[in-house]
């Protein structure tokens, strides 16, 4: 579970961020949605240590993340594309992160063998650098990296920008399964309302650091969405 | 326009991370650019009568034209290293309705006012000045003077047409080493052509025409060059490059810092810029022959241990102080995962003391010079390994600037940038001072252990000093993080 206490983040005057509670049960898939500005990458960065709040904590399984690093262990990430090392070819890159897991060469092999129908066979085996690759692949590259090692909880910011319609279809599809039998918890952020009311069971929506809207996902809540954004 | 490009200029240079350094730093740096501004105009004004004081009856303005040709050559091998390109945020304005000639011209006419080219006007002016007073023929001297700008204009400019390739700086290095050694050995009086050049200035101003066309002539080549490269197709065209896939599984056997070296190696040798620091500290074992083979320096066995830090301190010096901001890119990721950072720390210092040591080796030949010489080196390593390592990883806690692995052709920023040196000056001053107490009072054996012993101690107790650094780097991770991610 995910366990967010008065969360605040200031700079200088300014609010970005002003979240008093919220709770992400352990097997949630949990969606962020807000127009640009509203704090949705602020509290990835958050959760993710990257940023220190101003104000409150937060816990990810009982660890206070900008207490103890033990988090890093269970929790798989990508943010954008800077999490990409560019003058690694994605095999290489998956073998430092699974090293990072502690997964062996075989281990990240088979693992990633899985994903030859998600890379769409442009990731591997192309000799190329993340770097030369299009923004779109190294998205797919970043996003399966994410997932290296078994997390307990993942979290992709924007994960099906960029990526084209296949790709979005398939990323949805893995993203149901991880959830599935309610073991990992997954957060994503997104700007496209029908991709988060496919994926997540809960959407939250963020204006101006604050939390607007917390709602479980219906038959309804897609259409709920788009009253609500379009003014 | 031009204003409206100073402007961006402007604004680049002060919203960048480098003015949230603190105030002593700014002080140091502003220091350091006075100290070099007035030892260039004391050096200008004071040559004339050195040159006159130690060789009476040669002619000061000859003795000086004689050189000119060598620093020239110094001054574009100094610039290659140095000099930042003048890079301008050109792609936003690409597609805005700005004549690229214009956006050429800016990029070009902002190169002449570098400080590369202003710092040698602090040694040619006063100098100038001074053959004038000395009843020196005005027309000529002013003549030479204005030639001398020129020149150093053109450096400026063959730098650009340079910087975009490795081959011309190692052919430019080889031509320069060639004809110091030509001269040295006695095989032809490179001095002598030197001097007939210049003193050509000198008599006839009129000569002064010949560095005004080459410049235009130069001026021309860039403006051509640049241009050219104003289509983004072409440049990430030319950019791919099949990835070289080595197997270096075999580092395993380094356990928990395996992933780490790994990726450091593949770092070095993927990136052009940090495949150039890597080589240069090959280069820097050749350092010591400057002061080894020169009489001057025997008796100053303090400047021989300066040199003999830096015989196997290339690696350690250059790459270490960038650490580690080499990996500011995706330094983000690293903060997230699930790494040890004692580990992520103690892989970069694993990797500068292997460096250390090959250098070391590679650095056997100096027995040549004597077994004093060769111990000298032996300590600067052991000083290197045991302390240096430990002083740059600390230091480089401080770092606070991206580097654009990333970055091709158009304005690479290849140059370091003069506060990187500063940090230099503790590393090779402290122990040059140590030992030279020692020797003083002791004897040359005393002052080499006395290096040796810091070394050692700095060896011994590197589990506590590693733990510092680590606690270091965690408090500023924050900071770190935000600055990295602001483009410099």
């Amino acid at each position: 579970m995910i366990h967010s206490k008065n969360i605040t983040k200031k700079y200088g005057a300014a609010e970005v961020l002003n979240i008093e509670e919220l709770k992400i049960p352990k097997g949630q898939s949990f969606g962020l949605v807000g127009n640009n500005g509203a704090g949705k990458t602020t509290f990835f960065n958050i959760l993710l240590d990257l940023i220190r709040p101003t104000t409150g904590e937060i816990t990810n399984h009982d660890v206070v993340v900008n207490q103890s690093e033990k988090w890093k262990s269970f929790t798989g990430s990508f943010i954008d594309e800077t999490f990409l090392i560019g003058y690694l070819t994605p095999e290489e890159y998956f073998e430092f992160i699974g090293d990072l897991r502690g997964m062996n060469k075989a281990d990240v092999t088979s693992f990633i063998a899985q994903f030859e129908e998600f890379f769409n066979g442009e990731i591997l085996g192309k000799k190329k650098y993340l770097r030369d690759l299009s923004k779109g692949n190294q998205k797919k590259a970043g996003i399966v990296a994410a997932l290296l090692g078994d997390p307990q909880v993942i979290i992709l910011d924007e994960p099906f920008a960029n990526l084209d319609p296949t790709t979005q279809i398939r990323l949805k599809k893995t993203l149901k399964e991880l959830t599935q039998n309610k073991e990992v918890t997954v957060l994503v952020s997104s700007h496209d309302l029908s991709h988060v009311t496919d994926v997540c069971e809960r959407i939250v929506v963020l204006d101006k650091g604050v939390v607007v809207k917390d709602m479980e996902t219906s038959q309804e809540t897609l259409q709920e969405l788009e009253s609500h954004f379009s003014v | 326009m031009f204003t409206q490009f100073f402007k961006l200029e402007w604004k680049q240079y002060f919203r960048s991370s480098y003015w949230q350094k603190g105030l002593a730093l700014k002080i140091i740096m502003g220091f350091f650019a006075l100290y070099m501004m007035v030892s260039f105009a004391f050096a200008g004004v004071g040559a004339y009568f050195l040159i006159k004081k130690v060789l009476p009856e040669a002619d000061p303005l000859e003795v000086v034209n004689s050189f000119l040709l060598f620093a020239v050559m110094a001054d574009l091998i100094f610039r290659y290293m140095m000099q930042k390109m003048p890079i301008m945020n050109i792609k936003p304005l690409l597609i805005l309705p700005v004549k690229k000639n214009k956006l050429v011209h800016y990029v070009l006419g902002k190169s002449v006012f570098s400080a590369f080219n202003i710092f040698s006007l602090f040694f040619y002016v006063p100098f100038a000045i001074v053959l004038i007073t000395q009843d020196y023929n005005t027309m000529g001297v002013i003549g030479w003077l204005v030639s001398m700008i020129l020149v150093t204009q053109c450096g400026n400019f063959i730098n650009f047409i340079i910087n975009k390739n490795d081959r011309a700086f190692w052919s430019l290095a080889v031509v320069l080493l060639g004809t110091i050694a030509l001269q040295y050995y006695g095989m032809y009086d490179v001095r002598g052509l030197s001097q007939a050049i210049f003193d050509g200035l000198v008599a006839n101003p009129i000569y002064t025409m010949v560095p005004l066309m080459t410049l235009l002539a130069l001026y021309f080549i860039n403006f051509k060059l640049l241009i050219g490269q104003l289509y983004l197709d072409s440049a990430i065209k030319e950019k791919v490059k099949e990835a070289n896939t080595a197997d270096l599984s075999w580092m395993n056997r380094f356990g928990e810092m395996a992933p780490f070296i790994k990726n450091e190696i593949r770092l070095i040798w993927r990136n052009k810029r940090t495949k150039t620091v890597f080589l240069m500290s090959f280069l820097f074992v050749l350092y010591g022959l400057i002061f080894f083979t020169q009489e001057t320096y025997k008796g100053m066995p303090a400047m021989l241990v300066f040199a003999s830090i830096f015989v196997t301190g290339g690696f350690v010096l250059n790459y270490g102080q960038f650490i580690p901001a080499w990996e500011s890119a995706y330094y983000k990721m690293l903060m997230s995962q699930n790494i040890s950072y004692r580990k992520y720390l103690e892989s970069k210092w694993f990797l500068m003391s292997i460096m250390t040591t090959v250098l070391f080796v590679l650095a056997t030949p100096y027995l040549y010079f004597g077994l004093d010489i060769y111990l000298m080196i032996a300590a600067g390593a052991l000083f290197n390994v045991g302390c240096n390592t430990l002083v740059l990883l600390y230091a480089g806690s401080f770092n606070r600037k991206q580097i654009d692995l990333n970055a091709s052709g158009f304005g690479n920023t290849q140059g370091t940038s003069a506060k990187q040196f500063i940090i230099i000056i503790p590393v090779m001053l402290v122990p040059v001072g140590i030992f030279y107490g020692f020797y003083f009072f002791l004897g040359l054996n005393a002052g080499l252990m006395a290096i040796a012993t810091l070394g050692l101690i700095g060896l011994i107790s590197r589990n506590y000093f590693m733990n510092l650094i680590t606690q270091k780097y965690i408090r500023d991770k924050y900071a770190a993080i935000s600055a990295f991610n602001q483009k410099a």
